[in-house]
């Protein structure tokens, strides 16, 4: 562990905020300063080996953080002020809390005689933040820094993931204390299961042992457990077909021949019917999101359904499996594994297969043929490229649909978007984040019109930093998935969803971002290889067609097969 | 489905802000709470909140779940009334005309085993301990009188 502070070495809150980051092993931390957290910039100054990344808005530094997380495994760290600076993250934070990322937010609080005395920069961020954390913290005195920090580290990465915040008052900062490294609590380590019962894996085992058309549901759980292997060590020896929700994503090769698609109301055609063909249904580290289900009670109606998770609340919240099972994913697959019996299911993945190539034909081919630039093909020329090795960031909408149903993954974890919270503007700080937490990869964020001007500001950020992220702008000067629901669903009324854009070419400019506009797929293919070429941070706008729409498609609150291939 | 009382028992670490996250929660879930009860408890450190509330089985038993996943709650139940031996305080204060109005009370006092624990010339201030039925009654049976103030604790338990 790296120290600088010694055991009962006096020293000011903000010391011991820097050196528990150091402890935590935090190398970058995306931060705002201001009033009442510039104690802690001060000691930033000490700590040159913690590199503070600027900025330009709050949401970004929470988004940046979540990009951390999610590239590293470690917790992301945002500093931020009082009042408005801390408001502004929450949006970050419910983000990080829908989709179990680690992270830990330090913010700057009024000095603490003030507090609730509706002083400058003051808001209540423990109650504002209370619903969007896994926990947050009020500090007030300058020992109790040390302690809560040390909590916050292990709380945002251990059980499920999540973010934590603590708020520390500006004289908790500036005071000096004893420093004492802070000590474990058992009690919230008990709190948290990771392996399955010797019953419960038998019974796993004997449904599956049993099973004629069984089918594996993972998701973000089980890429958070860091292992894919097992899960394909186990769909091989049983010829199980494996779907992967859109936080799932990358957890196996998506070239892999038993992996089925992406099921959800934008899913794949093989990866939606087979829940409702299969008898037994292993749902690993999901949550039956009501996006992933349709309507949840029409959704597997003859599957036995086995669900792991490592939340005992997930259990039973949104269906009521036949077997729950609380435990870490990786574990619980670990233990099950040796139980199973080697079996063949020709005539089941057959069943897939045959739904995979109705697809391909009614949707895949068609888009990718079209003469017209597609979306589609943008995101299958980036994969293709990049030879599926890339990390791509997807923002929310239409853009984010197609980034996770045409991209190819072939690398472990490097699928990062915002699932839960669906939070247009994510992903160009969190592909930033991705890129500040591991340099080596190739990151590609896919971003629409809309999406792109919600945290616009952050190409100076990149620009600052030199960061080299390449960025795939589609643009079809509209909020395309907003639109579509309006063509589809109400009467082709466009309410509020057309975009007169900014000159993306000259705002590259003026930022100093090296960007190229493409109008025709060949154009496309060839800025994608000069963006690969160029050294530092690149820009493509690709004009995509406006009209487009995302098939297949489950209307909200209908029923799976109520799924909609395509619109002939 | 089944909409019941359930008590839902809580062992939390005794820290500022725990009572808030615990009824923000019931909120966040769509609960209504009855009643809830809150005090320290033979352990040093531990608040033990003992919370009614109307719900169906499994959205009770999720609930739990649900606070469980709170940092500061040690330990949550989801207890049948038949494990429980539960208690309520109510204290009622009413006016009496006359003498003859205050004896009137004073029996039907007795007569609920309940507890005269202020008195005044022209008022009597009332305690009584039981189940929620007993406290009713017993409130139905002063209503006849002029009653000043009335407050219930809501329902708090230990196990048999």
């Amino acid at each position: 562990m790296k120290t600088r502070l010694k055991e009962g070495q006096k020293v000011q809150g903000a010391d011991i905020v820097c050196e528990m980051l150091v402890r935590h092993g935090i190398s970058v931390i995306f931060g705002y300063p201001g009033g009442a957290n510039i104690p802690i910039y001060d000691a930033l100054y000490k700590y040159p080996k913690l590199h503070h990344v600027l900025v330009r808005h709050e949401q970004g530094a929470a988004h940046a953080a979540e990009g951390y997380a999610w590239a590293t495994g470690r917790p992301g760290v945002c500093f931020t002020t009082s009042g408005p600076g801390a408001t502004n993250l929450v949006t970050g934070l419910a983000d990080a809390m829908l989709d179990s990322i680690p992270m830990v937010c330090i913010t700057g609080q009024v000095p603490s005689p003030l507090i609730g005395s509706d002083a400058f920069q003051e808001t209540d961020v423990l109650g504002v933040t209370l619903p969007v954390t896994k926990h947050n913290y009020l500090i007030t005195k300058t020992e109790d820094i040390a302690p809560a920090l040390h909590e916050a580290f292990y709380l945002a990465t251990h059980g499920r993931p999540g973010p934590v915040l603590v708020d520390i008052a500006k004289d908790a900062q500036t005071n000096f204390a004893e420093f004492q490294s802070p000590k474990e609590r058992d009690y919230l380590k008990n709190k948290i299961k990771h392996k399955a019962t010797i019953e419960e894996v038998e019974k796993i085992a004997e449904f599956l042992n049993n099973a004629e058309k069984p089918l594996i549901v993972a998701g973000h759980g089980m890429l958070l457990s860091g292992d894919g292997k097992t899960l394909l060590a186990i769909a091989q020896k049983q010829d199980i077909p494996i779907t992967l929700t859109q936080l799932g994503l990358s957890t196996i090769p998506s070239t892999h021949r038993l992996f089925m698609g992406m099921p959800g109301m934008h899913g794949n055609v093989a990866a939606n019917r087979a829940p409702n063909r299969a008898d037994v249904l292993l749902a690993v580290g999901m949550r039956f999101h009501d996006r992933v289900t349709g309507k949840v009670s029409t959704y597997a109606p003859q599957a036995k359904i086995i669900h792991i998770d490592i939340d005992p609340s997930e259990i039973g919240k949104n269906v009521k499996p036949t077997l729950g099972v609380v435990g870490d994913a990786k574990i619980v697959l670990q233990q099950i594994l040796p139980k199973l019996k080697k079996l063949k299911r020709e005539s089941w993945l057959v069943e897939l297969k045959n739904w995979k190539n109705e697809e391909k034909e009614k949707v895949f081919d068609k888009e990718l043929n079209s003469t017209k630039l597609k979306s589609a093909q943008v995101v299958a020329e980036i994969s293709k490229q990049t030879e599926g090795l890339a990390t791509i960031v997807a923002d929310v909408g239409q853009n984010q649909m197609y980034a996770a149903r045409y991209s190819t993954f072939r690398k472990y974890n490097t699928h990062f978007t915002s699932g839960g919270l669906g939070t247009m503007g994510f992903a160009v700080p969190a592909g930033m984040g991705a890129k500040f937490g591991d340099p080596k990869r190739e990151v590609w964020i896919v971003v629409g019109d809309g999406g792109i001007q919600m945290t616009i500001q952050e190409l100076a950020t990149i620009v600052q930093e030199n960061l080299e992220v390449k960025i795939a702008l589609l643009n079809n000067n509209y909020l395309g998935m907003v639109r579509q629901w309006q063509e589809l669903f109400y009467k082709g009324n466009y309410s509020a969803v057309s975009l007169k854009n900014p000159n993306f070419q000259k705002l590259c400019e003026g930022f100093g971002i090296n960007s190229m506009k493409a109008e025709n797929f060949k154009r496309a293919r060839e800025a994608i290889k000069i963006a690969r070429r160029t050294k530092g941070p690149f820009l493509i706008e690709f004009v995509v067609e406006a009209e487009e729409n995302v098939f297949p498609m489950i209307p909200a609150g209908a029923g799976i097969d109520e799924m909609i291939v395509s619109r002939e | 489905m089944n909409k019941e009382l359930s008590n839902i028992i809580i062992w939390t670490e005794n820290k500022p802000g725990v009572f808030f996250r615990i009824l923000w929660l019931f909120r966040r879930k769509m609960f209504n709470i009855e009643s809830a009860t809150v005090g320290h408890t033979e352990i040093p450190g531990i608040t033990r909140f003992t919370i009614t509330v109307t719900g169906d089985k499994d959205q009770v038993r999720n609930m739990c779940k649900q606070v469980y996943k709170l940092i500061n709650v040690v330990k949550v139940e989801d207890v049948l009334d038949e494990k429980l031996v539960s208690r309520e305080l109510a204290m009622i204060k009413v006016s009496t005309k006359n003498r003859a109005e205050k004896l009137e009370i004073l029996e039907v006092v007795k007569h609920f085993r309940a507890r005269v624990i202020n008195m005044a010339l022209d008022k009597l201030m009332i305690e009584i301990t039981g189940g929620e039925e007993k406290i009713d009654a017993f409130y139905e049976n002063m209503k006849q009188f002029r009653i000043l103030e009335f407050v219930r604790t809501g329902r708090t338990a230990l196990f048999k």
